[in-house]
């Protein structure tokens, strides 16, 4: 569960002031709002990348106001991407794993498990310059959903891909979806893709949420 | 006179086009008033290096190389370049992260204070250093810097060999700096972001994720550095002297060969010193291309 309760959060002379909102367990929520809004800002504080100024973030029931983000459990697919140009796709699903010490074991099983998942079995030992859009969108994914996090935070996603890859991209979220049962905070800006993906809506207008249920 | 290849290119956008560059007849003008500006220097480059080597023989080049003084100061020039060149990037590593990074008071004040040494005559650091290692200081203005480095660590700086290594860094580092600075700044910081959402201390996105991104910046400083370290003769000259077998590099050599009326030693080590820069700065472009490409 996403819990922030009156949360302001700055960006430069940007500020976001009281923000309240809930999203249940297992949920697939998606934060629309026109660009500039603050969309961006408030998945960084939830992740713990921008410091909130006031207010509680709550995941689970625990307040993580104040954690450091890889304390925080959360999985963050930010809108470049940002993969590491230096590394595999096999060591992008490796990375989280390692920080953890799994056992090499543990991590080889996790890693074919991952890219079973996200269909990127044959792409495990290329460096991921030169993947497709999609390909890319499904690495960082992987990179994500590696340490089974609690919760998944999105970006916008698939805001740089073509209709074809995006209707592609829309099967890949929903099978991890149920396939992990994380609970899913996905920005965007399209609202096709909150028809396509979320069971609840959130709108960012004017620093305050609007909330609906989609069923 | 080879007459200008001229290349029109036409027909419908669907047609191929030509992936040699395109000239037309009214490009000409723009290419001879280009190349000409541009020759200029190029020219005069090229026509010092062919005086030199035209001046210079290889029995000059060979007796010189043969002078213990100059075999000293070849290995000397060697050594003090390569650690100031480590030292440079040492510094210049963590310093160009941080600029590049983050905001914080006091930020521009180092950024101007970095280019100081680039921007000061090269006399001025060398006396600068001199006076810093000879300022008195203490209760009764007794201690200087080089008296306390070595009563306490019994390591003089001041005219002798570890005051070329100083002296050199002090200039280079601050080109070490601004590389760094620059490459950071071409990597996405996003990517230190995400890996400390995957559970990454600041220090470690910083060793597992931006360091190896920066390796070619790295190698880039380095050289910079190391080129720099090589060219460096007023603040050594003053501040750890031309004392031969001692203190001795080969751009203090040229100057001492030259003080004795020595012209054809002088020139012998300056193509000497020509041919390392050139190694270096090959190694660079070669950097360059592949960071372009």
């Amino acid at each position: 569960m996403i819990d922030l309760r009156n949360v302001t959060v700055q960006a430069g002379t940007f500020r976001l002031e009281r923000v309240s909102f809930t999203v249940q367990a297992g949920d697939y929520a998606a934060l629309m709002g026109r660009t500039g809004r603050g969309k961006t800002t408030l998945l960084e504080a939830i992740c713990g990348l921008r410091p909130v100024m006031a207010g509680q973030i709550l995941l689970h029931d625990t307040d993580v106001t104040h954690w450091a983000p890889g304390d925080r459990q959360i999985g963050y697919v930010p809108q470049d991407l940002a993969l590491f140009p230096t590394m595999t796709v096999r060591h992008h699903f490796e990375f989280a794993l390692r920080l953890r010490h799994w056992s090499t074991a543990d991590v080889t099983a996790r890693v074919t498990e991952v890219a079973e998942m996200l269909g990127v079995a044959r792409l495990l030992d290329r460096r991921v310059k030169g993947l497709s859009g999609g390909e890319s969108q499904r690495v960082a994914l992987g990179r994500a959903l590696s340490f089974r996090p609690q919760v998944l935070l999105l970006d916008e996603p698939l805001s740089a891909l073509d209709q074809e890859t995006r209707q592609e991209m829309y099967g890949v979220l929903k099978s991890v979806k149920q396939a992990t049962g994380v609970t899913v905070l996905h920005v965007t800006h399209n609202r096709e893709d909150a028809e396509a993906l979320a069971n609840r809506t959130l709108v960012l207008h004017d620093g305050q949420i609007h909330a609906k249920n989609v069923d | 006179m080879a007459s200008t290849q001229i290349l029109i290119v036409s027909g419908s956008p669907e047609t191929p086009v030509s992936r040699l560059p395109l000239r037309t007849r009214s490009d000409v003008p723009f290419f001879v008033v280009m190349s000409g500006l541009s020759s200029t220097f190029i020219i005069l480059i090229v026509l010092m290096l062919v005086a030199n080597v035209l001046f210079t023989s290889t029995d000059d080049i060979q007796a010189a190389l043969a002078k213990p003084e100059i075999q000293a100061a070849f290995r000397l020039t060697l050594l003090s370049c390569t650690i100031a060149a480590l030292l440079s990037l040492w510094v210049a590593t963590p310093l160009g992260y941080l600029l590049s990074r983050y905001r914080f008071p006091g930020r521009t004040v180092i950024d101007t204070l970095i280019e100081i040494p680039i921007v000061l005559p090269p006399l001025v650091v060398g006396l600068s250093l001199l006076i810093l290692f000879h300022l008195p200081f203490g209760g009764e203005g007794r201690w200087t810097l080089d008296a306390f480095l070595e009563k306490s660590l019994g390591f003089q700086f001041t005219y002798r060999w570890p005051a070329v290594i100083l002296a050199q860094f002090a200039v280079a580092c601050a080109f070490s700096v601004r590389t760094m600075h620059v490459t950071f700044d071409q990597i996405n910081p996003r990517a230190e972001d995400v890996a400390r959402t995957l559970g990454c201390s600041r220090s470690q996105a910083f060793l597992y994720v931006a360091l190896p991104q920066a390796w070619r910046g790295l190698v880039t400083a380095g050289t910079t550095a190391w080129a720099r370290a090589l060219g460096e003769f007023g603040p050594i000259l003053v501040f750890a002297g031309a004392t031969r077998m001692k203190t001795e590099v080969l751009s203090t050599t040229v100057f001492l060969e030259l003080s004795i009326g020595n012209l054809n030693a002088a020139v012998a080590v300056s193509l000497l010193m020509v041919i390392m820069a050139s190694l270096v700065l090959v190694i660079l472009r070669l950097i360059g291309l592949r960071l372009t490409t």
